[in-house]
């Protein structure tokens, strides 16, 4: 019997959201707990700053260029390589509940298989693997998918249609009649993507992963090994809590984030000093990523739109705290909980204010690139707590778990093992993280190149519809935590410079090939 | 208004493709995700994998250009047209181009990748042995 593993996945969440990354808005004593016993990481980057590039990377343990999920909307090849079908192949169980987001949401021909599953008696589908043979849908024999809302195909919008008709519509509508993004402002503050919602706590996105969890946990063996990724939907926009929950913070009294400068002149001068595209969609006049609002134009922002905003975000922080200790509690019941590895992160996260801005986009600093990164050992395993401060990426998840369960890193898998304390950061054959970004919406391609060493991050443009390719960004971490300060032009800094970008060029993962093809927006 | 244009180099003279793909009611033969389809007069209506009725409406049949152009009839759309050509090439072969022009934009990115998974069936089914994605 070897060591179990529970993944925690939860959407666009920043690094400053737990308490144990120093934190005070939301209180997440369950993740705090974990990371006092296990090992805390304060530079964990990665490889996309959007879901399905970056959950592509998760399971695959590849660059985005390498699986070739570009960007959002296009699907990962069902025959792709999967750490879950290594592990199913080892003997575990293997489960994904929640959301997946590997095939694009927005299929009215229901050509993808997450979004059929539901409609289905069946826990998976069976698929080609990589090998070539034929086994559980991308090595998960167990799926049940969960997205923002309670509109669409996946099994909890099934499930609230069958059990809770009357909550369909009480969740924000996520998309607008004409498929963008909804710029629909709520709340007391009229914030874009904010709902009052009335819907019964139990019956929220949140409680249904976790009861699904533990439902699948429980038709388990004693001696089962599995692998269970329990994917949270949020804290992703909308911001929608069970409005009942909203007792908890007043956002009235939220401070205004670090990150948000107040003074509309000084942020319209940082926003001037990074490349063009910053300042275009803050006036409103370029988007360039889908899942953020057309309608909306950023310079709109009002200082109680960014409090409401991130005390919503709170809320739902905690509502996955606790669920998460809910599921914890069941393992302890079923008396795994010695032989059980925690990892908790999420997939890129969110602007939240900085800046002046809201949600995601081609843009690589802290707010999108610093994620919360926890990994609590079996506690059979003996591993001391730790902290790391080394860049580590998504990208080594896939050798991490692959390691756990005592199985061999794949030459796939292009990242490596966490390190679990400073030898085994000595030891890493690399010290940086690569992030990318591509896109083309409507006509505007933008693509960014980005390597994370410690202290420093360095972005390079390639020729797009705003950029000529002589653009970049260049922060020093240490002395400018915030990124407000851009040195890609600044002389004392060209060495730096050329040093990062000659090791982020000298480090170009291999290309998948052919190109995919876009097939949805999101 | 959103384009999206998708095109697949078919090793069978256009005539074979267009024998193949010409009939507006054999799309969903062709067209995965496409579950039927029944035409009558200049009407057509699709019926999804997941269920949703489409009608549409035919707009260019024409067996000697070899296009094929209709138009989606639904109070989403405020505009669309779908066309198909199929083009011969000089050494024997056929280009077939598949494109959407709709709005609301994010619309024509879902439909056109529609229409890329219906190229590359159409080539899996003419060339059995190569396959391929357009």
């Amino acid at each position: 019997m070897g060591r179990k593993i529970l993944f925690v996945t939860t959407d666009q969440q920043r690094y400053d959201t737990l308490g144990c990354n120093g934190g005070t808005l939301a209180r997440t004593p369950v993740v705090d707990r974990l990371a006092a016993d296990g090992i805390r990481y304060t530079r964990a980057v990665p490889q996309s700053v959007v879901c399905m590039p970056s959950r592509s990377t998760i399971v695959t343990g590849q660059h985005p260029s390498t699986h070739g999920v570009w960007m959002n909307g296009v699907a990962l090849p069902v025959d792709a390589p999967s750490v879950a079908a290594e592990l199913h192949r080892a003997g575990y169980r293997t489960a994904l509940v929640g959301k997946a987001h590997f095939e694009p949401f927005i299929d009215p021909f229901g050509r993808f298989t997450e979004n059929l599953l539901a409609g289905g008696e069946a826990e998976t589908a069976q698929t080609a693997w990589a090998d070539g043979t034929i086994g559980p849908h991308r090595g998960f024999d167990h799926l049940e998918f969960a997205a923002h809302g309670a509109v669409g195909m996946l099994h909890y919008a099934r499930w609230i249609a069958v059990n809770h008709p009357e909550a369909s519509g009480m969740y924000y509508a996520a998309v607008d009649a004409a498929l963008n993004v909804n710029s629909a402002g709520g709340g007391d503050t009229d914030a874009p993507q904010v709902k009052v919602n009335p819907i019964p706590r139990e019956w929220y996105h949140t409680e249904w992963v976790a009861d699904r969890t533990i439902a699948w946990l429980d038709s388990l063996a004693a001696d089962d090994d599995w692998f269970c990724w329990m994917s949270f939907p949020d804290p992703h926009h909308p911001w929608d809590p069970p409005e009942a929950e909203m007792e908890r913070i007043d956002w009235r009294d939220v401070p205004l984030p670090a990150g948000y400068p107040t003074d509309r002149a000084e942020r319209e001068a940082i926003l001037d000093a990074k490349p063009r595209h910053w300042r275009q969609w803050y006036d409103g006049t370029l988007v360039s990523n889908y899942e953020a609002p057309r309608g909306w134009v950023p310079a709109s922002l009002t200082d109680d739109q960014v409090r409401e905003v991130n005390a919503r975000n709170a809320v739902e922080c905690e509502l996955i705290d606790e669920a998460l200790g809910r599921v914890l509690a069941a393992i302890e019941a079923r008396g795994w909980g010695d032989d059980v590895d925690v990892i908790f992160t999420t997939d890129h996260g969110e602007l939240q204010g900085d800046f002046g801005l809201l949600f995601k986009g081609p843009y690589h600093v802290d707010a999108l690139m610093r994620l919360p990164l926890v990994w609590r050992p079996a506690p059979s395993a003996g591993v001391a707590p730790a902290v790391i401060d080394q860049p580590v990426g998504l990208i080594d998840l896939a050798p991490t778990f692959a390691a756990i369960a005592g199985l061999p890193a794949r030459d796939w898998m292009h990242g490596h093992t966490l390190p679990a304390d400073a030898a085994e950061v000595a030891a890493r054959p690399v010290e940086h993280v690569l992030t990318e970004w591509d896109s083309e919406l409507f006509g505007v391609g933008v693509y960014l190149r980005t390597i994370t060493r410690p202290g420093w991050v360095c972005t390079a443009y390639k020729p797009g519809y705003v950029h000529d390719g002589t653009e970049g960004e260049l922060y020093d971490l240490e002395h400018d935590p915030l990124q407000r300060t851009n040195l890609w032009d600044d002389p004392g800094y060209a060495s730096i410079r050329s040093d990062l970008l000659a090791e982020l060029h000298d480090h170009e993962p291999p290309v998948h090939q052919p190109r995919l093809e876009l097939d949805a927006p999101v | 208004m959103a384009s999206v244009r998708r095109t697949v180099q078919i090793h069978r003279p256009p005539e074979d493709v267009w024998a193949h793909i010409g009939d507006p009611a054999s799309i969903a033969t062709w067209f995965p995700g496409i579950e039927a389809a029944t035409v009558e007069g200049t009407r057509r209506v699709i019926t999804t994998r997941s269920g949703l009725p489409i009608p549409e409406v035919i707009v260019t049949h024409d067996d000697l250009q070899r296009r094929f152009q209709y138009r989606l009839d639904l109070p989403l759309v405020s505009s669309h047209l779908g066309t198909i050509d199929v083009i011969g090439l000089e050494d024997g072969s056929s280009l077939v181009v598949y494109s959407t022009d709709c709005e609301p934009d994010p619309l024509a990115i879902v439909i056109g990748g529609a229409t890329g998974g219906a190229l590359a069936e159409i080539r899996r089914q003419l060339e059995p042995r190569t396959g391929g994605a357009a």
